[in-house]
């Protein structure tokens, strides 16, 4: 039974002139052990995503269509004890900005404490144990003394590594993390990404990392989930989409990277920018930026489409497979 | 071609910040004495940089090197503690207000965050007719208004669009409309200080483009003040690579990413995550980057540096000619050990 399997989920954001759609037609699984990345614009939907999983959506939000099954139980079903038992415990989730994460007011020690003691029936003591244990395994310098000092006596990527140790406390089967990296520099980031990529593989723990870097998606994940404007526009193999991408607005943002670029030239942009959830265009949502855009992608949703190990929602390719068919029953003939 | 006409000059320059409050937090009882205790934060310590004129030069680090104190004392938003600036050969570092007013003229700053340097309450004709008609009084509504649409139109932002408030636009047309206010004085010289941070990818590439535009047509020189690397690559002729205050490589961009010298430019650029990387590949360094609060001695970098000696931590590294032609501070490279 894979992990985690999402079908058909749709969550949209009452507003007072109507609800709009913050997510569409998201349907993928998760095996154990798997790493996903999640990329897109801000506001294509992917920490949306993120939440809509725990059931963390606020209000005005809401699953308004569709399944989250965590081991074959729908987590949107469950009563918030029944999901108590799950947040943080089974799955765990990371945060962008480790100074909002943290407790300012509490030690590091008591956090961790609190919310071992929070899922487990053990000792302060054994918990204080357990937490020594993770800080280790997050390679933080003289742990103990860590224990007891506040987030603010600690640099930003000493605080992300406590942050993740939170989340390895209870040993949990899938880790959330939303841009974990992306208030940290570079060189931080780099060991930030390792340390995850190493904690994952070794307790074979699942990971869904929500990014707009591109490049550490590269590194870290297997499959990558190309979003826009709240639907999964491409997914599959990782290396598949960096280096094959089907869709166009896929290929026109990875065009777009600078290190794709030659030095000194112009970059390829893609123009315009992405609607607003308010005014998604009808059809393709993509097809006022697209340089391939037809009168078909301006009136009609593009379904999913297999193309290789990819799974891409575009009129364009699914012609293109088509026409591929066509021509090798031709042959066959 | 470029040519080498130095437009902007840094030397020595030194910028520290007292973290130790007024003069009554200052003083301290010990031992039966009062003494005056102070701390400093040394943001700057000894930077000399020339710009040369049509260049775009990048400052790159990561955060707390410093590179945003250069960019502000450059603009004269901040006062040197030491050092000189000088503009064409003329110091402007300790020039009055009235003095430096033709300088302001000349020299524009974009700024990071477009949600916060565009005034919420001005609509967009507002914002950028101010400056038009603050540094040219002379002139009528009418060349007012023709000069900010004219920008308007260069940033491909729609004049019509003028009458709009900064919040009915995206952060992209935010930084287009931040830029088109550094246009409107005709300045030769920009400092862009992260300008494309706050943006996503693909609005990125715009806004780069339209830099890259405008520094053809106008004929601009920039300093542009960013931790990403990869976009240094490729939108900067020269880089200057900042570390803890200091200088520790000034390269061509060509010479930066195709050889490295300096072990800290090795291990920036080695951090950088690459589309063709299917597991993180990058030089460790040990530690953190120390507070600038207590300097390290000797080279800044001797605590986290593999090839640092007994002389790194005793004696401050120069920036030295290369064979290569670019600048570095390191003994080790010096001696030739690296």
């Amino acid at each position: 039974m894979s992990l985690l399997e999402v079908k058909d989920l749709e969550v949209r954001f009452g507003l007072r002139k109507g609800d709009v759609k913050a997510l569409r037609d998201i349907d993928f699984t998760l095996k154990r052990g798997e790493r996903v990345g999640i990329v897109g614009e801000s506001g294509a939907g992917k920490s949306v995503l993120g939440f809509s999983i725990l059931n963390l959506l606020s209000k005005p939000g809401y699953i308004a269509k569709g399944e989250v099954l965590f081991e074959g139980q729908n987590l949107a079903d469950l009563s918030p004890k029944e999901l108590g038992a799950i947040r943080g415990n089974r799955i765990s989730m990371i945060f962008q900005d480790p100074m909002m994460t943290l407790n300012p007011v509490l030690t590091i020690g008591e956090q961790m404490v609190e919310c071992l003691m929070a899922h487990r029936k053990i000792t302060k003591g054994a918990a204080r144990e357990i937490a020594l244990q993770k800080l280790k395994q997050v390679y933080i310098p003289s742990p103990e003394q860590r224990l007891d000092q506040y987030p603010h006596e600690l640099s930003g990527g000493m605080r992300q590594r406590i942050v993740i140790a939170i989340g390895l406390l209870l040993d949990p089967d899938l880790i959330i993390a939303d841009e974990p990296t992306t208030a940290l520099d570079v060189t931080i980031q780099a060991e930030i990404m390792e340390l995850m990529l190493e904690l994952c593989e070794r307790n074979n723990v699942a990971l869904i990392l929500i990014t707009h870097d591109l490049g550490v998606v590269s590194q870290v994940t297997q499959r990558t989930f190309v979003m826009y404007a709240g639907r999964i526009i491409e997914q599959g193999p990782t290396r598949e989409i960096i280096n094959d991408a089907q869709h166009p607005y896929t290929q026109g943002l990875i065009n777009a990277l600078p290190q794709m670029g030659i030095r000194g030239e112009r970059l390829r942009q893609i123009r315009g920018a992405m609607p607003t959830l308010q005014a998604v265009p009808q059809g393709c949502a993509f097809s006022p930026r697209c340089d391939y855009v037809t009168e078909n992608c301006r009136h009609v949703l593009p379904g999913f489409t297999r193309s290789g190990g990819c799974q891409v929602a575009c009129h364009m390719v699914e012609e293109m497979k088509r026409e591929e068919q066509r021509s090798a029953e031709g042959s066959e003939e | 071609m470029q040519n080498t006409e130095t437009l902007l000059q840094i030397r020595d320059l030194y910028k520290r910040f007292s973290i130790s409050g007024d003069l009554l937090d200052q003083l301290q009882f010990k031992g039966g004495k009062l003494t005056r205790h102070q701390e400093f934060v040394h943001a700057i310590n000894g930077v000399s940089l020339d710009i040369a004129k049509g260049e775009a030069l990048c400052v790159v680090g990561e955060s707390g090197c410093g590179k945003s104190t250069v960019a502000r004392t450059v603009m004269g938003l901040l006062n040197p503690s030491s050092g000189t600036i000088s503009y064409e050969g003329k110091r402007i570092d300790d020039l009055s207000a009235q003095a430096l007013m033709p300088y302001r003229k000349k020299m524009q700053m974009i700024f990071q965050n477009p949600y916060a340097s565009l005034n919420p309450r001005m609509t967009i004709n507002e914002t950028l007719s101010e400056p038009v008609s603050f540094h040219n009084p002379s002139w009528n509504k009418g060349e007012v208004r023709d000069k900010v649409h004219e920008v308007m139109f260069s940033v491909g932002v729609d004049p019509s669009w003028g009458v709009r408030f900064p919040h009915e636009f995206s952060g992209g047309q935010r930084q287009r409309i931040s830029i088109a206010r550094a246009l409107a004085v005709d300045p030769e010289f920009i400092v862009a200080d992260e300008p494309i941070s706050a943006l996503d990818v693909s609005i990125q590439a715009q806004v780069l483009n339209l830099m890259m535009d405008a520094q053809e047509q106008r004929d601009l020189t920039y300093m542009f003040i960013t931790h990403d690397l990869s976009v240094v690559e490729h939108f900067g002729s020269r880089v200057a690579v900042m570390y803890l205050g200091t200088l520790c490589e000034l390269a061509t961009s060509e010479q930066l990413f195709d050889s490295p010298r300096h072990p800290y430019t090795k291990a920036l650029l080695s951090a950088i995550p690459k589309l063709q990387d299917d597991r993180p590949n990058h030089i460790k360094l040990q530690g953190e980057v120390p507070t600038p609060v207590n300097l390290p001695t000797g080279c800044v970098f001797h605590g986290r540096c593999p090839h640092a000696d007994k002389r790194c931590q005793e004696e401050i590294p120069k920036l030295i000619a290369t064979d290569s032609g670019s600048q570095v501070a390191c003994h080790a490279i010096e001696e030739g050990r690296i």
